[in-house]
């Protein structure tokens, strides 16, 4: 069975294409939505019909995950303008902030070992959390001027920054004992 | 109009009629079952007035099995008095190793994947113990509401992995229940907490029951509860803390083991005994006797006390620490922290949760029987009454679930706390040239390495055109539907080859296991039992026909060309005449046909729906110029 809703996430909720959409009405459409779709509202009817809530549930809640986050959101965006990002060919980095990343990824190593390492992994995710932003304006920017070249640019340093989240939080819970 | 359609599916059945539903709390140590009677939900008691059965099977003989209070005093062998069943659901035989209930209890594992406790009555896997369970209170059930049960939603640790929830789910099937729902102990409990408080915000339900613990925060707003993360330890419980109360005390009598089967059982009832007392007093008499004769007469402190239960809290805060982190929630945005499950009764518990979670923790609520209270509330509404509690559970899978890739490494399909349902797929190609076959091997867990992790299944997909390494395109889907449940299916892109699996072959039963077990009860328990299932299947046909019957008459003509209306009546007239005879399976065969007849226009019909509640909603925000462009494609 198919769903066919529709291919783009930004209409199956009905919000406006961009990166600065409105997060409150998409977190309102998405809930109207799953009050309706969800497999919940379908458990005392037939089967083919308990198979489409499934497939439908969670085509919303696939399109949810990607709206809601603002990288995924990005790279969604990315994609839906033809680039895909997670195209492990393109391996072009601009050299100052490679040479940021290490530093940052040596401060990560120095954190452990450190006093207090949760409280320097708390400080090192600030700062990241800061260069973050950093991006996400970049990439409203340039999404805003249809400069996707740009925005793919900005896109590729993003996800350097957030796997270096990811590996904090894994840090943390590593020397949680 | 579209909207109400699809936002009431039992509103053009037959006139209302309330569906006996139940909620079942499946525990380590205790079971209930509840039910939602004249628009509130209650326990329900059995004939002797208990609100709860003892998780404790006695296998007396072939005919004679015992459930509840009276297998503690079943004149049979104490390895055939099976408790903890729970701690073995969906384990196999080298999760015994290291678990007390390998010390308690005879085990064959010959006989296949699950590890089965050699009782008086022949060897019975923990599936059976549950189901055992299940039944006595689902008699329960029906014996206090009087009539057929449409079906339960059961309860189930929220850290379970996929064959643990499996396992439970076979466990009802065989007890003859239809599941409705496994949902989550701690959901159930906010759920039942949540209705009673209309509180919004985010709450933190702390759950540590007989031999399991899990925490969950969950977002709830106004109708919708949303888990926001989940965590937890499937083998941390009030057992634990018996068991190191038992330590103490084998410490304090100089024993250095316990030998008869006897002294285990009564020791641990004495220790559950001490730590009772301990809740309301700062010290208890110690008289600690073994096979008879004292051997310890002394006093436990609650200093004493703590010292010994301490590190078992401790284990608790951690799952604590990390549903805050994946949430990304600070501890002061937390509105409210609910203590479920009996051990949370212990005032160290209660004081070390509060502690962690800066405010006071909320104990007004029982916390012995909101799970199951939750879970038939929610059965209530999934049978299809109209309930005045239009709620909706968002809920998330607990663990990563992911593929094996090469040098032994797992790559993560769906991370953890993604809520579910949900369907991800991932590509993987070949690494050796000629490669016509993949095998693939599906994991559980959080580590990096396949040995760390919980093997789920393995499948293999075999025939595609062998090509040079790394040119084959093999897409993998990950399938966990609204019960937590994993489907796994593979294809190779270009040549179209598929293979699927449901995961449940390496800790569970197949389909035709399952079958043929409920044949052999069905057998045994007679023409009683035939003659309610045929009478089951009858009413699920009636049921069917009329979905497709007021279907058909809204809008079958909009989406249906005359050719295709006419087979679907057909379909239905078929159905109808099948439904006159007693024959179950034809019954069944031509329910099938319908539904399989019928779902091209349910899906159509239903995509039309939803496309039309998109542009309903959308009527405020998007401009006009691009509404129009809709509805010109619309329909």
């Amino acid at each position: 069975m198919q769903i066919d809703l529709t291919s783009d996430f930004f209409e199956l909720f009905g919000v406006e294409n961009t990166f600065t959409l409105d997060q409150e009405l998409l977190v309102s459409r998405f809930n109207e939505l799953q009050k309706h779709l969800h497999p919940d509202k379908f458990a005392s009817r037939p089967d083919s019909e308990r198979r489409w809530s499934m497939q439908a549930a969670s085509f919303v809640n696939q399109g949810y995950q990607t709206l809601r986050a603002d990288l995924q959101r990005a790279s969604y965006l990315l994609q839906l303008n033809g680039i895909d990002i997670d195209d492990e060919t393109d391996t072009r980095m601009d050299p100052m902030f490679l040479m940021e990343q290490m530093e940052l990824r040596e401060s990560l190593e120095l954190a452990e070992q450190s006093q207090d390492p949760l409280a320097t992994l708390a400080g090192t995710r600030k700062q990241i959390k800061g260069l973050v932003s950093e991006q996400a304006e970049a990439f409203a920017e340039a999404a805003k001027s249809a400069d996707w070249e740009q925005a793919r640019v900005t896109t590729r340093q993003w996800q350097f920054l957030d796997k270096l989240l990811r590996e904090i939080k894994e840090l943390e819970e590593r020397l949680d004992v | 109009m579209a909207l109400l359609q699809i936002a009431e599916p039992g509103q053009s059945e037959a006139p209302h009629q309330h569906k006996l539903a139940i909620g079942i709390d499946l525990g380590t140590t205790n079971s209930l079952v509840a039910a939602v009677r004249s628009g509130s939900a209650d326990v329900l008691a059995d004939q002797h007035g208990h609100r709860s059965v003892p998780s404790v099977v006695a296998y007396v003989s072939d005919v004679k099995t015992v459930v509840g209070l009276d297998a503690h005093t079943s004149d049979v062998d104490s390895k055939s008095v099976v408790r903890s069943a729970k701690r073995l659901m969906g384990k196999g035989a080298n999760d015994l190793e290291g678990s007390w209930l390998a010390d308690h209890y005879d085990f064959d594992v010959s006989s296949g994947p699950l590890p089965a406790f050699v009782t008086q009555a022949g060897n019975k896997t923990a599936i059976d113990v549950s189901a055992a369970i299940l039944s006595t209170l689902k008699a329960t059930a029906e014996q206090t509401l009087g009539g057929d049960l449409m079906g339960a939603v059961v309860t189930v640790p929220a850290y379970f992995d996929d064959a643990q929830r499996q396992a439970t789910k076979d466990a009802a099937t065989l007890a003859g229940l239809n599941v409705l729902r496994l949902i989550n102990e701690p959901t159930a409990a906010a759920v039942a907490y949540g209705l009673d408080n209309e509180e919004e915000g985010i709450v933190a339900i702390y759950d540590l029951g007989g031999g399991t613990f899990d925490v969950s925060l969950l977002k709830m707003q106004r109708g919708i509860f949303e888990v926001l993360a989940t965590a937890g330890d499937t083998s941390l419980g009030g057992d634990d803390i018996d068991n190191a109360l038992v330590g103490w005390l084998m410490q304090q009598a100089g024993v250095d083991k316990l030998i008869s089967e006897q002294a285990r059982s009564d020791a641990k009832r004495y220790a559950r005994l001490l730590k009772e007392s301990l809740s309301d007093h700062d010290s208890v008499d110690v008289e600690f006797s073994v096979d008879g004769s004292p051997t310890f007469v002394g006093q436990i402190s609650l200093d004493v006390y703590h010292a010994i239960i301490t590190p078992l809290v401790a284990r608790t805060l951690k799952p604590c620490r990390r549903v805050l982190r994946d949430a990304d929630v600070d501890i002061d945005d937390v509105r409210a922290v609910v203590m479920v499950g009996g051990s949370t009764r212990i005032p160290l518990v209660r004081e070390k949760v509060s502690e962690f979670f800066k405010m006071p923790v909320l104990t007004s609520i029982n916390p012995d029987e909101v799970v199951a209270v939750g879970a038939a509330i929610q059965a209530d509404m999934l049978a299809g009454n109209k309930t005045d509690n239009d709620l909706l559970l968002l809920d998330v899978t607990p663990l990563s679930l992911g593929l094996e890739i090469m040098g032994g490494m797992v790559e993560k399909v769906i991370p953890r706390n993604t809520t579910i349902p949900i369907t991800r797929g991932q590509e993987f190609t070949t690494y050796k040239d000629g490669q016509s076959a993949m095998s693939l091997h599906v994991l559980q867990g959080e580590r990096e390495l396949v040995d760390d992790c919980r093997s789920l299944a393995r499948f293999e997909l075999k025939g595609f055109p062998a090509k040079v390494a790394g040119s084959a395109r093999i897409q993998v889907l990950f399938q966990v539907d609204a019960d937590g449940l994993l489907t796994v299916s593979a294809l190779e892109k270009q040549s179209g080859v598929v293979a699927s699996v449901d995961v449940r072959p390496s800790y569970g039963l197949n389909d035709g296991e399952i079958e043929h077990m409920l044949r052999e009860a069905m057998d045994n328990a007679g023409d009683d039992m035939q003659r309610r299932l045929l009478q089951e299947q009858k009413v699920e046909a009636s049921r069917v026909i009329e979905a497709i019957n007021s279907a058909l008459n809204a809008d079958g003509s909009v989406h249906l060309s005359t050719d295709e209306y006419s087979s679907i009546q057909v379909l239905i007239e078929q159905l109808e005449a099948a439904n006159q005879d007693d024959d179950r399976d034809i019954i069944k065969q031509a329910v099938a046909n319908l539904e399989r007849g019928s779902s091209e226009f349910v899906e159509r019909r239903m995509n039309a729906t939803v496309k039309r509640m998109m542009q309903g909603q959308g009527i405020d925000d998007i401009d006009k110029a691009s509404l129009s462009r809709k509805e010109q494609t619309a329909d």
